[in-house]
């Protein structure tokens, strides 16, 4: 799937959600399961600090694909981390360059994307695009 | 029913603010140590001001910029007497608490030797750690802390115990940001004085509770922030002692702070301009003085009288939620509860209790060497304030329990 039609997909799917407190419980339960990221690869160099939480995020390459592992030390965090991966992860560098993250306010999760949060979150969207820029580069 | 001689109901109407729906819920805010909410009274002086005397200060012949500099250095007048400061050039307006240390941090650059030492509190925020680094490293003085214990209070026989002939400066805050507990200041002063040092206390967060006495507590140095205080943000005050304010060499040039310019020698102006360059916050500074004169009409006694049983009721019925743990459990005290619960992460609880329309600080608060100490990544901060309610209290302690029903 493109990474259009996948954030056509979650759009449709938080659109089922009533309220505030269905979309978090889903997002919490997102959190709670997902293994995100080897061990490994929760480095110090992995890691992106925000005030409020740290996410560390791992990239690879397979074949022309980006694969993104990723993790919070909050479990909201790390629920929005999962819906971002599922939506990045696996896909072209060239996609990735080229894709915008204006489903997540549309999933009603803008406040968590916000700069003023200090999560980690927006840092870690741009460090995905720095990756995909720089696997973009190696495939050239 | 929380026993108070104030009229919480009526005071509550002086601030607009708090009529705010968010996320669908009535406004609860208990983030007051980082900010003060701001009653009527003051944001009309600003309205005021902008409406009918906006002109530039000190330096006008005309009506209105006599009428500004007359309110701003009445302000000035009303912020010496609050803190009983012995003459009004020793109040210098800021943009703030921060500016203020660093000013004094700046100006102590010329008065320090190689080998010197300052020493700093373990309780500190940030911005009472980093402009003593940076002037450690400009002169090649040494840092101290004064360690604390896990109530989250100074362990004062170690201060003592750093204490000798080289040590130039103390610095330490009134009140800690991040737990709330109050300093012994005086014993710190005292003992600071004995072996000639100076010292600056950071009274940011101690200001909206406690009415500092400057001469009486002998202080070198105290500095606020308006927006603590129900003032505007953008406007502080540094109190200096005369002979230290005269002693230190001006921080930023421009205008307002000289006496006479040419190309080859500028003279500086006397106290307080020679440390306020450039055209200062004038609406500011009058509505801080507006602000003093609101919360002394309420009166500082029955402000500390209320919130102390706000705190005791707040950590009472959040000790009841199972896990939860409180950070700063000193018996000396500000309306602050800073806590976790096992298992969850501060950020999450702040996100659940932000959709209920509770206000509260999650992070390190600017604190990170506390949340190393304790080894948590930060807390949950709740902090009170007089027009804060009981029932408040109680929508937060549901909401904490909310919370934690759907992280566990």
């Amino acid at each position: 799937m493109s990474i259009k039609e996948i954030q056509e997909e979650i759009i449709d799917e938080f659109s089922m959600f009533d309220d505030w407190m269905q979309r978090y419980e889903y997002m919490i339960e997102l959190g709670k399961s997902l293994p995100l990221i080897d061990e490994q690869y929760k480095t110090e160099e992995n890691i992106i600090k925000g005030c409020q939480s740290k996410v560390w995020v791992h990239a690879e390459l397979n074949d022309d694909k980006l694969v993104f592992t990723a993790d919070s030390d909050a479990i909201i965090t790390k629920g929005i981390i999962a819906i971002l991966i599922r939506t990045f992860s696996n896909q072209k560098p060239s996609d990735i360059i080229a894709a915008d993250t204006d489903y997540i306010d549309q999933i009603g999760l803008k406040e968590h994307l916000s700069p003023t949060r200090a999560n980690g979150l927006v840092s870690m969207i741009k460090q995905l695009k720095m990756y995909a820029i720089a696997y973009q580069t190696q495939l050239n | 029913m929380i026993n108070t001689i104030l009229d919480i109901h009526t005071i509550r109407k002086d601030f607009p603010i708090l009529n705010r729906k968010v996320n669908g819920e009535a406004l609860v805010y208990l983030d007051n140590a980082a900010t003060s909410q701001t009653p009527k009274m003051v944001i009309d002086t600003i309205v005021d001001y902008y409406t009918r005397y906006n002109s530039n200060i000190h330096r006008g012949v005309h009506q209105l910029s006599q009428e500004a500099t007359e309110m701003y250095e009445e302000a000035r007048l009303k912020i010496q007497k609050h803190f009983n400061a012995s003459q009004s050039h020793e109040i210098i307006f800021t943009p703030g608490t921060t500016y203020g240390i660093n000013l004094v941090a700046n100006g102590f650059t010329t008065l320090l030797n190689k080998g010197d030492e300052i020493i700093v509190s373990a309780l500190e925020h940030h911005s009472n750690i980093v402009p003593w680094q940076m002037l450690c490293e400009r002169t090649g003085a040494v840092l101290k802390v004064i360690p604390m214990d896990l109530e989250g209070q100074l362990v004062m026989d170690e201060y003592h115990k750093l204490l000798n002939p080289k040590t130039k400066l103390v610095f330490c805050n009134h009140v800690s940001n991040a737990l709330g507990t109050i300093n012994p200041i005086e014993e710190i002063i005292t003992a600071a004085h004995k072996v000639g040092a100076a010292v600056l206390i950071d009274g940011a967060q101690a200001a909206p509770h406690i009415k500092a006495d400057v001469q009486q507590l002998d202080v070198d140095f105290y500095v606020v922030s308006g927006h603590k205080m129900c003032g505007p943000t953008g406007v502080g005050v540094l109190y200096g002692k005369e002979e230290w304010l005269r002693k230190l060499p001006p921080y930023q040039g421009g205008g307002e702070m000289i006496a006479e310019v040419t190309f080859e020698k500028t003279t500086y102006a006397d106290l307080p301009h020679k440390f306020e360059a450039g055209t200062p916050n004038i609406s500011g500074g009058i509505a801080f003085g507006a602000a003093l004169d609101y919360m002394n009409t309420i009166g500082f006694n029955a402000i500390a009288q209320y919130e102390d049983e706000l705190l005791k009721y707040a950590t009472e019925q959040l000790l009841t939620i199972e896990d939860l743990k409180i950070y700063g459990t000193s018996t000396d005290k500000t309306a602050v509860v800073s806590f976790n619960i096992e298992g969850i992460h501060p950020y999450d609880i702040g996100s659940i209790l932000d959709k209920l329309g509770v206000a509260v600080r999650t992070g390190h608060h600017c604190a990170q060497p506390i949340m190393d100490f304790y080894k948590i990544p930060g807390t949950v901060r709740a902090s009170f304030s007089f027009y804060n309610t009981k029932e408040e209290i109680d929508i937060l302690v549901a909401g904490v329990k909310r919370a934690k029903a759907m992280l566990i």
